[in-house]
């Protein structure tokens, strides 16, 4: 069996630095396998956030080697593990401790985009009827497990700082979620403008790229939404269709 | 008062899985202040697992269902030593409950004509779950969660209970540290709701997360509430088994809803061998009608894979102890096989079965669109727990409610996969209800300030020790004594031996010593949480020593069958006198004619 070495980040919101530390590898082990490892062999008291170790709650994010992933999905295998492995916090939230981050911002920030509000029911028990292709887009969605990897990456939030202003992609998806559903009849572009400056997305697509889920969501999410707050609010043409539309 | 940070509700809610989120946003329905507790951030907690669907009689695949057939197949499922009452409670309520999930923003899977789409499960007699792809419980969770916060319930996240405080018999308040620095937190309420979740991290190879450590049992429990069927433990057949490090986490019963079949080394489909003459008449006779019911023929019948979990895991041990399980000591589970049967399966799977395709791509290497899967038995779900009136939730105690998981009654022996999501629903509404109601007809009760002192001081001893015990170390130790000597085959001798162990365990977990200070440190919530397996695991095995025979997922080597007498009891577990844990049986109360004629009608 072989044996690899980690660099952990240990502090707190006061400062920290990389501890390492060697341990065991076996067959198939993730890094939160190893990170739970040193936790019971070494250092009884490094934080770390998981739950479902499967992908599926997203609770376990961290940057690896530098790279935002969740810890339970990162195989040991697809790491160069003759050189030590690094594992931080993400970066664009304030630190707990050790890979612990404070990601309440984020709650806060969904508590701001107005909930769903569905159309009265199309049959009389209070059913509503919808055909899979016009629900597959909202169902991908919908698949997000709140890992907030996309927020981490996204310059304007890591580098930029701009929490107070900005949602970030994960809140531009489920703001899509809620836009695109069939049953929706809640209007969110204003806010989207105003209150989430979607504008701030440059469409670099990091977020994408580092999503667990596959999310598209640069594609099939911030863009399209960036168009409907285009042409609600600055196409002329459409603005004035939409005068008649509205009688 | 004392010198902690105190907060004031109405209803105190201690769990954010579905049963605590449902029975939150139904307390806050009635007017009353409600606070949300709970050990993870909101959205984490077990229930986002949850793969295969919820189960529901809608009728919206097969018109034959209704809730009497729904109410029939829980019971038949849980060889009629359930609460009666709360399955019948169930499948009239499930419905109504899934429909509510869409008005508040759910979205399911949808049948030709646009309806909420349902899919076969063990032991459903039709498709009954509604489901979204093999991640329903993200769905459900989410929806509750986003439904919830606008509610006005206050959420405290990444707090855990660790005493119920008591005035008299009755339940008043909780005690509490928050995860970051370990502060003290007091929680008065005029009601409390225990909606936990389970006790998987009892044993080795689990399909739970860290979470699942029978909080709410041992709180409930010390605190004078009484328990209910604890030895009834359900290991679900298909867990992962390869590479070691997966080894437990879980493979839904979806895969075999959707035709997955299950072979041995030698190529057969060995669940053709036994099939239990109580399922006789419902279950397939060749591969072929067993493959037509999983795509929806209504005249087919359903495959043997799909028959309970209990002795589906039990043929699977069967197969591996006679030499003819897979090179890790599974079987295969193969859904790669459907391509004979549909031009473009490869597709079909990933879309029906997103997450497990990915699960075993990324863990596993395996593609399951072309390669048979290793599977083994993993400890999954408790159908015992707090007990509870069907109707209220109502825990023995005054003031104290329990919903989902961690109450007891609807499963009996085993649990049909899809009726634990829809539990959740149903009774997690119930307990909301009537915890709003308690609360609205009494006032804040008072406790002494001993109660909270010395539950501080006992919290906080490991860290005055120099040296002694790693707590990751007991918990190891701890799970795999109950995986090795109160597993899915039980006798006797053994769990006489696991009683003894436990007793050694409490005394190394009196004696250890801790790491670094009180902020953010898992080796103490480790050693915390060691005190509630410990109580848990004491329960499983007195139960299942008491039960003398075998039954659902009780399993005894030394009784292997079943035995009438104990059809008619449910064994009762509570804190004696002198803090000792005392077990009797308690007859379980006549049904009522109209539902044993139900059950009559649906053979
Ligand atoms: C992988 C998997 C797949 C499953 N698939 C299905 C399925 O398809 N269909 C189905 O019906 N069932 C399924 N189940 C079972 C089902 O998911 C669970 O039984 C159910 O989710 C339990 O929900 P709950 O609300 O009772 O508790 P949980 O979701 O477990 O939530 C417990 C909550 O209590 C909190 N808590 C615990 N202790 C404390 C404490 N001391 N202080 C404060 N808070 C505390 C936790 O933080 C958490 O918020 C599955 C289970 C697993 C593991
Ligand atoms: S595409 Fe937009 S949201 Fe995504 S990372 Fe780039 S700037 Fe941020
Ligand atoms: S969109 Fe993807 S990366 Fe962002 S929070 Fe959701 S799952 Fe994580
Ligand atoms: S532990 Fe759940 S996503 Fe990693």
């Amino acid at each position: 069996m072989a044996k690899a070495t980690f660099k952990i980040w240990r502090g707190n919101s006061e400062g920290g630095e990389f501890k390492s530390y060697d341990t065991e590898i076996s067959e198939g082990m993730v890094v939160l396998d190893a990170v739970l490892q040193i936790q019971g062999e070494q250092a009884g008291d490094l934080a770390c956030r998981w739950n479902c170790k499967a992908g599926k709650c997203g609770s376990c994010s961290a940057e690896i080697n530098g790279n935002p992933k969740l810890m339970c999905m990162t195989r040991m295998n697809t790491l160069p593990v003759d050189e030590p492995i690094t594992v931080e916090p993400m970066k664009a939230f304030p630190l707990k401790k050790d890979l612990v981050t404070d990601v309440s911002w984020n709650y806060e920030v969904k508590k701001r985009i107005k909930k769903f509000k569905p159309r009265t029911p199309d049959a009389p028990d209070g059913t509503w009827r919808m055909q899979q292709t016009d629900i597959d887009r909202v169902q991908e969605f919908r698949k997000c497990i709140e890992c907030f990897l996309c927020q981490d990456v996204c310059h304007v939030l890591r580098d930029h700082h701009k929490h107070e202003e900005f949602i970030g992609p994960r809140f531009l998806v489920y703001a899509a979620a809620l836009e695109m559903h069939p049953l929706d009849t809640e209007n969110r572009l204003k806010d989207l403008k105003d209150d989430g400056n979607i504008g701030y997305c440059n469409i670099t697509k990091c977020c994408t790229k580092v999503c667990p889920e596959n999310i598209t969501i640069t594609d099939n999410a911030i863009i399209p939404l960036k168009e409907r707050v285009v042409d609600e609010f600055y196409d002329p043409i459409t603005k004035f269709l939409k005068l008649f539309r509205k009688k | 008062m004392s010198e902690y940070q105190t907060f004031e509700h109405d209803v105190l809610v201690i769990g954010a899985g579905g049963a605590g989120l449902r029975a939150a946003i139904e307390a806050s329905a009635a007017g009353v202040s409600v606070g949300l507790v709970c050990k993870s951030l909101l959205g984490k907690a077990h229930t986002v697992m949850a793969e295969g669907g919820m189960a529901a009689a809608m009728a919206n695949v097969d018109d034959r269902d209704n809730w009497k057939v729904h109410f029939s197949d829980t019971m038949r499922g849980g060889q009629y030593v359930n609460n009666w009452r709360m399955a019948e409670l169930h499948a009239k309520e499930a419905p109504d409950r899934v429909r509510e999930l869409e008005a508040w923003g759910a979205v399911f899977d949808r049948t030709k004509d646009g309806k909420i789409l349902q899919r076969n499960f063990g032991g459903h007699r039709y498709p009954r779950l509604a489901h979204v792809g093999d991640r329903t419980g993200l769905e459900l969770i989410r929806t509750l969660q986003d439904h919830g916060i606008h509610q006005g319930i206050e959420v405290y996240m990444e707090v855990t209970v660790i005493a119920l405080l008591k005035d008299g018999e009755r339940v008043v308040g909780a005690f509490a540290y928050e995860r970051e620095h370990g502060r003290f937190r007091i929680f008065k309420a005029k009601a409390v709701i225990l909606a936990t979740g389970g006790i998987g991290r009892a044993y080795k190879i689990t399909s739970n997360s860290w979470e699942g450590t029978g909080d709410g049992h041992s709180l409930a429990y010390d605190a004078g509430a009484e328990l209910i069927d604890m030895e009834f433990i359900q290991f679900h057949p298909t867990g992962m088994v390869y590479p070691p490090s997966v080894r437990g986490i879980l493979v839904t019963e979806g895969v075999r809803g959707e035709g997955g079949v299950l072979k041995n080394s030698e190529g057969t489909r060995f669940m053709f061998d036994d099939i239990p003459d109580n399922y006789k008449d419902q279950t397939a006779d060749t591969p072929e009608e067993g493959w037509r019911y999983t795509q929806g023929d209504k005249n087919a019948r359903r495959p043997p894979e799909l028959l309970t979990r209990d002795h589906v895991a039990r043929c699977i041990r069967r197969e591996v102890k006679a030499g003819r399980g897979s090179p890790h000591g599974g079987v295969y589970l193969d859904i790669a096989w459907i391509k004979e049967k549909l031009p473009n399966a490869a597709e079909h799977i990933k879309k029906k079965l997103p997450s497990m395709y990915h699960q075993f791509k990324q863990l596993a290497d395996l593609d399951i669109t072309t390669t048979p899967m290793e599977v083994g038995p993993t400890t999954h779900y408790i159908m015992g727990g707090i007990r509870v009136d069907g109707d209220t939730q109502a825990s023995t105690l005054p003031g104290l409610f329990a919903a989902g998981e961690c109450a007891a009654g609807i499963n009996g022996a085993n649990r049909l996969g899809g009726n634990s999501l829809s539990d959740l629903l149903v009774f997690g509404k119930r307990a909301g209800e009537y915890a709003a109601k308690f609360a609205l007809e009494n006032n804040f009760g008072t406790f002494d300030n001993a109660q909270i002192e010395e539950r501080a001081r006992w919290a906080l001893e490991a860290f005055d020790r120099e040296s002694g015990e790693n707590p990751f170390a007991i918990q190891n130790d701890l799970q795999e004594m109950m995986q090795d000597l109160v597993g899915i085959v039980r006798v006797e001798e053994e769990m006489q031996q696991a009683l003894e162990g436990i007793k050694d365990l409490r005394e190394r977990r009196e004696k250890i010593s801790l790491t670094g200070n009180i902020d953010f440190n898992p080796s103490w919530h480790t050693a915390l949480d060691l005190h509630n397996l410990l109580n848990v695991s004491e329960a499983i095995t007195l139960a299942a020593i008491e039960r003398k025979e075998s039954r659902g997922g009780q399993f005894r080597d030394d009784f292997p069958s079943k035995v009438a007498e104990f059809g008619k009891v449910n064994f009762i577990i509570k804190k004696g006198a002198g803090g000792q844990m005392e077990i009797r049986s308690e007859r379980i109360p006549e049904m009522p004619e109209e539902l044993k004629q139900i059950i009559e009608e649906m053979g």
